[in-house]
């Protein structure tokens, strides 16, 4: 047991919480988590939000955000138990013995140094190398973790380079002291999915070319079955399941870790498309300055009653754009929108409140879509009013009617948004723009920030709600999985054109154009070795050329 | 340098040229619309109709408005700012040591002020709500509280009477030696400083603790960097723009603003200057004095924003 890099006996981490009007008062967030890490293994932490893995994550830093701190058990790190280590040991191992890779690299770097002079501070702050040898060192990270012009990367300042190149330079800045544990704190679910499988397999690299220890931390299965040698499953702050990857995928005993392997496991018939389409929109182009670039170019898509379009595409392909051209928020350059059969007004002031009332949204983020000030009632209740005038008796009959379709009970009517959980939140959203009766919703990226078997359920209540209310969707999303799950047509944009257009089996099914290959062959699968297959054909694929 | 950083800061120098003209205009107008008229306070209520027709014809009094501000514009761009009318002197010659001497006031009082001001901010943040932040906040908050006036004699009564180390006086000639210089302005100077110490401290602390909720700061405690060191390298130089702004307006104060402190140490700088020739209605002074008032504050504030600019490393390293 002396030999472990990292054992973690009884762990107990409570918060002060500080509701507003009360006193102050300890809740325990993660209690009773053992584990233990041998050097040069990788362990993934898994769970959704609130499943205290980040918690547990950052206890062999010593590290507790805002008000959380260890208040029980130990964390040993090589035999030491930091736990006892006060202030200053801990500055003398974070940063020497255990780094951290953050979820978002674009909000960690300091956006006033250039790269190089954070990636190196650490080695020099804790006197591990002089600075040529630790910008050598750095240099040959760079170039192990595939970073353009290596010699000169650190030269540039955080604005100067992409998501994933940040997110790589994040790695290099934790593997240059070289220490013995790095946490990965989600460091690939901001990325688009064609960069996660690049930076995924060059952290791998990293990892197995340095030696050193890791735990992982991610709320995706698929994507710690790359590179976890063993995961535990965390939910409530309490261990599930904890054992070795392949048994964990290939076979988990508990019933959330299977429920977490088998998610989306939606079936959707999918449905052929009208001759007339609900919604056209014709050779839209559109940019959102006159002088500035084109958003979209020359794009056309068609919906039909009652089904549902996947829009799908990575962050400044276009696609929500295209729902903002579609509501009329930005008036395109060229091109018109058909809807229901008439020509709807490219800007929004010239559309009459039944157009208005016909097209509603449903948006990423249900928190602040929300007024937090409004009660449920309030705010599935305004539209009511709105636009069809109901008021009193009336319109509370209808509130709880569609409270009651989004499968929440009459207790949450006079509940604010902040008392409601991020899938609640999000169903009071679908409940007010249902509560117009719409014949089309636009759905923009409405599941990316919820948890995935959360997601899961709201995606199975729109299904439910599309077959009752014969409501169209158009659906925004960059996650294939779920276009799969939901979708009759799909269109896929890249670059503000539109390179992939049909029914949902004509799209998903081969000969591929490069791009929408690229897009589907970068999903992580729930299986073993799935990154270093993908990784493999693609060189095959690209020495074919 | 790059293209976008330069024409940010022309445009800035621009616009500081015109606000200065525009602010010209109006204290040109200002004086104009004042009750009284020049030739008359000159020769007094005793002149006979034809000296004062002679003299408006000689002053040119009676050409319009419009000519007589290029005139005066004109003048001001040679470095003539007029006649003062009490007493006959040239404006610019009188002026100018006293200019010198508000501004050497001025600068030394900058010189130990706002680095003090910054420094006591980075503590008040690296021990936010323990005692020293209290003790900082607490007594440049005191400082702030009090008038000038009153803190002005209490120096005095304690450095100058009770102590007898410095001169209650500050009394500087030409010739003066620098070290007794440093001695004369060295109450006024500490006065000044208490007055601007709490704005500054608190605009650092307040846009450093900003800053403090970043991501990169978190990464920064997670590199095993030190209290202070973190403040200072990782949080200070993202929140220079906002502390930039306050200590310029505070440095403007500082020439603008310190009438009162001249007074009561009898420093012969520019507001004393001022006061006694607002009480003559002497108006070319007036608007000599204003019109130097404005291009320091507008001067002051283009250094903020080209600093703010400069700090931003998005401009200054496009992609």
């Amino acid at each position: 047991m002396a030999d472990n890099l990292l054992d973690i006996h009884n762990l107990k981490i409570e918060a002060t919480v500080r509701p507003p009007g009360e006193k102050p008062r300890d809740i325990t967030i993660v209690e009773d988590i053992n584990l233990s890490l041998e050097k040069g293994k990788v362990l993934g932490l898994i769970g959704e939000s609130g499943a205290g893995k980040s918690t547990i994550g950052l206890s062999p830093a010593g590290y507790g955000r805002g008000g959380v701190r260890i208040t029980g058990g130990e964390v040993r790190v090589n035999g030491r138990d930091i736990l006892q280590s006060g202030a200053r040991g801990l500055r003398q191992l974070r940063g020497k013995e255990v780094c951290y890779v953050a979820q978002s690299a674009a909000a960690a770097f300091n956006p006033a140094h250039r790269l190089m002079d954070q990636v190196i501070e650490t080695t020099l702050e804790h006197k591990l190398a002089t600075r040529e040898e630790a910008e050598a060192r750095a240099v040959a990270l760079f170039r192990t973790l595939g970073l353009p012009d290596p010699e000169h990367f650190g030269d540039r300042y955080p604005h100067q380079v992409s998501g994933g190149q940040l997110q790589r330079a994040m790695t290099a800045m934790a593997l240059c002291p070289q220490p013995d544990l790095i946490i990965f704190d989600e460091p690939t679910t901001a990325l688009d999915v064609t960069t996660q499988i690049d930076v995924l397999a060059a952290i791998k690299d990293a990892i197995r070319e340095t030696g050193v220890g890791a735990l992982y931390i991610t709320h995706d299965l698929a994507v710690v079955a790359q590179i976890a040698d063993e995961i535990m499953v965390l939910r409530d702050g309490a261990m599930v399941e904890y054992g070795e990857t392949r048994q964990i995928i290939e076979s988990p005993q508990q019933p959330y870790t299977q429920a977490l392997v088998s998610v989306r496991s939606i079936q959707h018939r999918q449905q052929t498309p009208a001759e007339s389409p609900l919604l056209s929109a014709r050779n839209i182009t559109a940019a959102y300055a006159t002088g500035l670039p084109d958003v979209l170019s020359d794009v056309s898509i068609g919906l039909s009653e009652g089904q549902t379009l996947a829009v799908v595409g990575e962050s400044g392909s276009g696609k929500s754009t295209l729902a903002r051209v579609i509501t009329g928020l930005l008036p395109p350059r060229e091109g018109d929108i058909e809807f229901d059969g008439r020509t709807l007004s490219a800007a929004l002031k010239g559309r009459s409140k039944e157009d208005r009332r016909q097209l509603q949204m449903i948006y990423q983020m249900a928190d602040v879509a929300m007024n937090p000030r409004h009660t449920v009632a309030t705010i599935i209740g305004r539209p009511l009013t709105f636009y069809f005038g109901l008021r009193g008796e009336a319109r509370r009959k209808r509130v709880l009617e569609l409270l009651d379709e989004i499968e929440m009970g009459p207790e949450f009517y006079d509940r604010y948004p902040a008392e409601l959980s991020g899938g609640q939140k999000q169903r009071v959203c679908i409940a007010r723009a249902l509560a117009a009766e719409p014949k089309l919703i636009i759905c923009d990226e409405v599941t990316s920030a919820l948890d995935p078997l959360v997601a899961d359920g709201i995606l199975k209540l729109l299904l439910r709600l599309q077959q009752t209310e014969k409501v169209a969707y158009l659906f925004i999303t960059h996650d294939l999985a779920t276009v799969k799950a939901i979708a009759d047509s799909i269109a896929v944009m890249y670059q503000g054109r539109v390179v992939r257009y049909g029914t949902k089996s004509e799209v998903l099914t081969p000969p591929f154009d490069d791009y929408t290959d690229l897009l589907l062959s970068s999903v992580p699968q729930m299986k073993v070795g799935w990154l270093e297959e993908a990784i493999d054909s693609r060189r095959m694929a690209s020495q074919g050329h | 340098m790059n293209t976008i950083v330069v024409k940010l800061i022309a445009q800035r120098l621009a616009l500081g040229i015109l606000l200065l003209l525009a602010v010209s205009v109006l204290i040109f107008a200002g004086t104009q619309i004042l009750p009284g008229d020049v030739a008359q306070s000159i020769l007094g209520q005793s002149a006979t109709p034809e000296a004062l027709a002679n003299l408006r014809r000689e002053m040119g009094l009676n050409d319009p408005a419009w000519q007589r501000y290029l005139s005066w514009l004109g003048g001001l761009l040679q470095g003539d700012l007029g006649t003062a009318l009490s007493n006959g002197q040239d404006i610019a010659d009188s002026l100018g040591g006293r200019v010198a001497n508000t501004f050497f006031l001025a600068f030394w009082t900058a010189v130990v002020a706002v680095p003090l001001a910054i420094l006591l901010g980075l503590v008040a943040v690296r021990y936010q709500n323990r005692w020293p932040d209290k003790v900082i906040s607490g007594s440049t908050l005191t400082a702030i509280s009090l008038p000038e006036f009153f803190i002005g004699y209490l120096l005095i009564y304690l450095f100058a009477v009770k102590l007898g180390w410095l001169p209650s006086v500050s009394t500087v000639y030409d010739g003066m030696p620098f070290i007794d210089r440093m001695r004369a302005i060295a109450l006024p100077g500490a006065t000044l400083t208490l007055i601007i110490l709490a704005h500054m401290m608190r605009m650092t602390r307040a846009a450093i603790l900003n800053v403090m909720q970043s991501a990169y700061i978190e990464t920064a405690e997670l590199k095993g960097l030190g209290g202070l060191k973190i403040i200072w390298r990782h949080a200070f130089p993202n929140s220079v723009a906002p502390v930039v702004n306050v200590v310029m307006l505070n440095l403007a104060f500082l020439v603008v603003g310190v009438v009162v402190v001249e007074v009561i140490f009898v420093y012969p700088g520019m507001g004393q200057y001022l006061i006694d020739h607002v009480a003559k209605r002497d108006v070319p002074v007036v608007q000599a004095c204003g019109l130097i008032f404005a291009a320091v504050y507008i001067g002051l504030n283009i250094v903020a924003d080209v600093v703010s600019i400069l700090s931003n490393p998005r401009l200054r390293h496009p992609k």
